[in-house]
């Protein structure tokens, strides 16, 4: 074990799996980071508006949980940013002058964020109502801008556009805002901008879900369930749209990343759509096939042909396994949440209240945790779908990492230092749920 | 000037924002951790927490504008100076993320053990992270990170004279700079001995970082001499300003102007700055590569310098806004 982390050769592994760690662990904070203010903010307006203190109340307290969350992804979107060129010099030097631009906007926008939060929680009771509530409106449109900067540098990886290479491969004619727009981009910023909003409102309802089983039926808690859940249940039907989107994108784009996303090894007409399985010897195993629904999905058309894994040299194919049943848990979560919100949407249409069983509660009560489940196993699709490259058709991962000695301690560490942030984390979290006097980080007490 | 080293100045800029506004920030928890024991350090601990508690996470991005903004317009040279400091940088990375970490969630637990373990990560932390990033400086002021991913030796280009050097002053600064910024902070809210307290750990900071500093000379000599031909030739002048209004501040502090002193302390520190560029230039990494050799494709310096410029636009009011608002009120 201790030569393997000291050898340089064996970086690739340990690297990877350090880089999918932190953004793994990153991207839960982000999402709050996108979705939650705009949720805050409308809560203290429907409160104020309404003269309702339950929603005020409420608001304050998310405030603070914001403040909390904000501060995680605060400290491990600094680590990200040493994690990109500590780890992947050959990715960063190389075509850091290509698409390195997008961050340098997501700078300014978490800039902007990390102001307004700060003026936000600190100002609850210092600014005018007014004032207080337009303070959040930078954040809520930094979150945008800056999920869209980085989802733009990401799908750039999938689809690498914006300038050329000379003969001896080095770039030349870089163009970064060409970069910015590639032919993933606007597909894969909305496939995530709603995934956030989907993340935070599924996970905020189910904690009062908990509480509502537990007994605490109060306003309070009725509203603390039905504003989040309702931001998710506008979100979900949409998002499952864009789905269809995002998938025709990847198989005109990455036919190697679709076809192992399905575990389809041959090129097929009129192909089917595969579930579950083990993918051995080229081909899927005990996966359950409904028949034309891929062509269907893909071409909207029964007899439409979805190219397959033979289509690549072998050296160039994902690890189908991963792809596949990841593909597969996003995909089965997302329609699960679909008829959760469903069957929420349609109480509350027919009789303008929730849905009067314990088993609803159950179900949003787990749907926080589903939804988290969900989004990290869409970027596994989308990052280990890539592979082996790390920008798609032009630089291979392995060719990408730092061949620094020693550099594999750094996952030893990093998951010593996330194991312990995250249990404080929740620590914290509770406390901040269960005691009204908690003070934010960014209040003063 | 040429628009490489337009655009590098301007993450240059964001480096000095970074070590007055971060620097600051550090030496808060450096104070926090010489503040004595649980009883005896508690007023210290809350006057230091009341101040940089709504200001702390903005004042950290600059770090992350530095970054991006160099491996954007200086994409080898960054993979260059990153790989092979990865060790004191990855230790820096975990330093902040313990350090924001425990100073974000210290204030929401009770229990008086969690209390005192997040406020030692916190101190400690503020401690050791400003230590590993002039550490940073050092190996690439002395030369030890030569071009090419990975291409110096992991650890001598940081455990060396110079870095020591590096990570001392930079404690050292950010703890003087805290001091000064805290004694105007207390003397607002009225605390007139808090101030007073303040004032003594500047004046002393203060001999102490001369003392360095002056020892630094000779470190420089011998182990950095490219960089000190640079300091005494061409950046002499800006050495000289920095000693000029390192010494304004001193004498401004023992005549409790603060706020004046606040202003001179930051001139101090960011003529000790550009006099580390100034003696570099033109050089990126020491001793062959000029900043227009390092510098990206025209067409992305052109795009970095439109967002800096469109960017401080939006930035420069909000920070304005955030600092008045917290400067203005009285608890």
């Amino acid at each position: 074990m201790l030569e393997f982390l000291a050898d340089a050769s064996g970086n690739l592994y340990p690297a990877r799996m350090q880089m999918a760690l932190s953004l793994g662990w990153h991207i839960v904070f982000a999402c709050f980071g996108i979705a939650f203010p705009a949720i805050v903010v409308f809560t203290e307006w429907r409160g104020h508006r309404r003269g309702d203190e339950a929603l005020t109340a409420l608001a304050h307290k998310w405030a603070k949980a914001m403040g909390v969350l904000f501060a995680a992804g605060a400290v491990s979107g600094t680590l990200l940013s040493f994690e990109m060129g500590i780890l992947w010099p050959g990715l960063m030097g190389r075509f850091g002058e290509v698409f390195g631009f997008p961050f340098v906007l997501e700078g300014f926008a978490f800039f902007v964020e990390a102001i307004f939060v700060g003026v936000y929680l600190f100002g609850w009771n210092r600014l005018s109502p007014r004032a207080h509530m337009l303070s959040a409106l930078p954040m809520v449109a930094a979150g945008v801008v800056g999920a869209f900067c980085v989802v733009s540098a990401n799908a750039w990886m999938n689809n690498p556009t914006g300038f050329r290479l000379d003969e001896q491969g080095d770039v030349v004619d870089a163009r970064p805002w060409a970069a910015m727009f590639g032919p993933s981009t606007w597909a894969q910023f909305v496939h995530m901008w709603l995934a956030a909003f989907m993340v935070t409102g599924f996970l905020i309802a189910s904690v009062y879900a908990v509480g509502m089983l537990r007994g605490r039926r109060d306003r309070y808690h009725r509203a603390g369930l039905l504003i989040p859940l309702t931001v998710a249940a506008i979100a979900t039907p949409v998002q499952i749209g864009v789905g269809d989107w995002i998938a025709n994108v990847v198989a005109d784009n990455q036919p190697a990343k679709l076809a192992a996303m399905e575990g389809q090894y041959e090129t097929t007409s009129g192909a089917g759509l595969s579930i579950g399985g083990v993918y051995r010897d080229d081909e899927l195993h005990y996966a359950v096939e409904i028949p034309y629904a891929l062509s269907l999905l893909i071409h909207h058309d029964p007899d439409g042909v979805v190219p397959g894994l033979e289509e690549v040299p072998a050296d160039e194919r994902p690890p189908v396994n991963v792809v596949h049943l990841a593909y597969n848990a996003m995909v089965g979560i997302g329609l699960a949440l679909l008829v959760l919100v469903a069957w929420y949407g349609l109480v509350w249409w027919r009789r303008r209240r929730l849905p009067d069983t314990a088993w609803f509660l159950r179900a949003v009560a787990a749907s926080g945790v589903a939804a988290v489940i969900a989004m990290e196993a869409g970027w596994i699709t989308n990052e280990v779908g890539r592979q082996p490259w790390v920008v798609y058709g032009i630089l291979r991962t392995a060719d990408a990492v730092s061949p620094a000695p020693g550099l594999g301690w750094g996952l030893v560490a990093v998951v010593g230092v996330y194991t312990v942030l995250t249990a404080f984390t929740v620590v914290v979290l509770r406390r901040l749920a269960r005691h009204e006097d908690t003070p934010a980080p960014q209040e003063r007490p | 000037m040429t628009l490489a080293e337009t655009v590098l100045g301007a993450a240059f800029a964001g480096l000095i924002a970074y070590a007055l506004f971060g620097g600051a920030d550090f030496g808060g928890g450096v104070w926090d951790l010489l503040a004595g024991g649980t009883e005896r350090g508690h007023r210290v601990r809350d006057r230091i927490e009341r101040s940089i508690g709504p200001v702390w996470e903005a004042n950290h991005v600059w770090l992350i504008f530095v970054l991006v903004v160099l491996w954007t317009g200086f994409s080898g040279a960054f993979a260059a100076a990153v790989t092979t400091l990865y060790i004191p940088l990855t230790l820096a990375g975990f330093g902040m993320i313990a350090r924001g970490a425990a100073f974000a969630y210290r204030k929401s637990v009770s229990t008086p053990g969690m209390r005192r373990f997040f406020g030692a990560a916190f101190a400690l932390s503020s401690l050791l992270t400003p230590f590993f990033l002039g550490a940073v400086v050092g190996g690439v002021a002395s030369g030890r990170v030569p071009p090419g991913i990975a291409a110096g030796d992991v650890l001598a280009s940081w455990a060396n004279p110079t870095s020591l050097l590096g990570g001392t002053l930079a404690v050292l600064v950010c703890a003087y700079l805290a001091a000064v910024f805290l004694c105007g902070d207390a003397r607002r809210d009225g605390e007139h001995d808090l101030a007073d307290a303040f004032r003594l750990r500047a004046l002393v900071t203060a001999a102490v970082t001369g003392a360095v500093g002056l020892a630094g000379i000779a470190v420089l000599h011998a182990d950095a001499p490219l960089l000190f031909d640079g300091l005494i030739g061409r950046g002499l002048p800006v050495v000289v300003l920095s000693i000029i209004t390192g010494l304004g501040a001193l004498a401004l502090l023992l005549v409790r102007r603060y706020t004046v002193a606040r202003i001179a302390s930051a001139l101090a520190v960011t003529a000790i700055l550009i006099g580390w560029a100034v003696g570099q230039y033109p050089y990126v990494l020491l001793p062959s590569l000029t900043v227009d050799q390092a510098a990206t494709g025209h067409t992305t310096l052109v795009a970095l310098l439109v967002a800096l410029g469109a960017g401080a636009l939006i930035l420069v009011p909000s920070l304005a806004y955030l600092y008045v608002l917290f400067q203005r009120s009285v608890r």
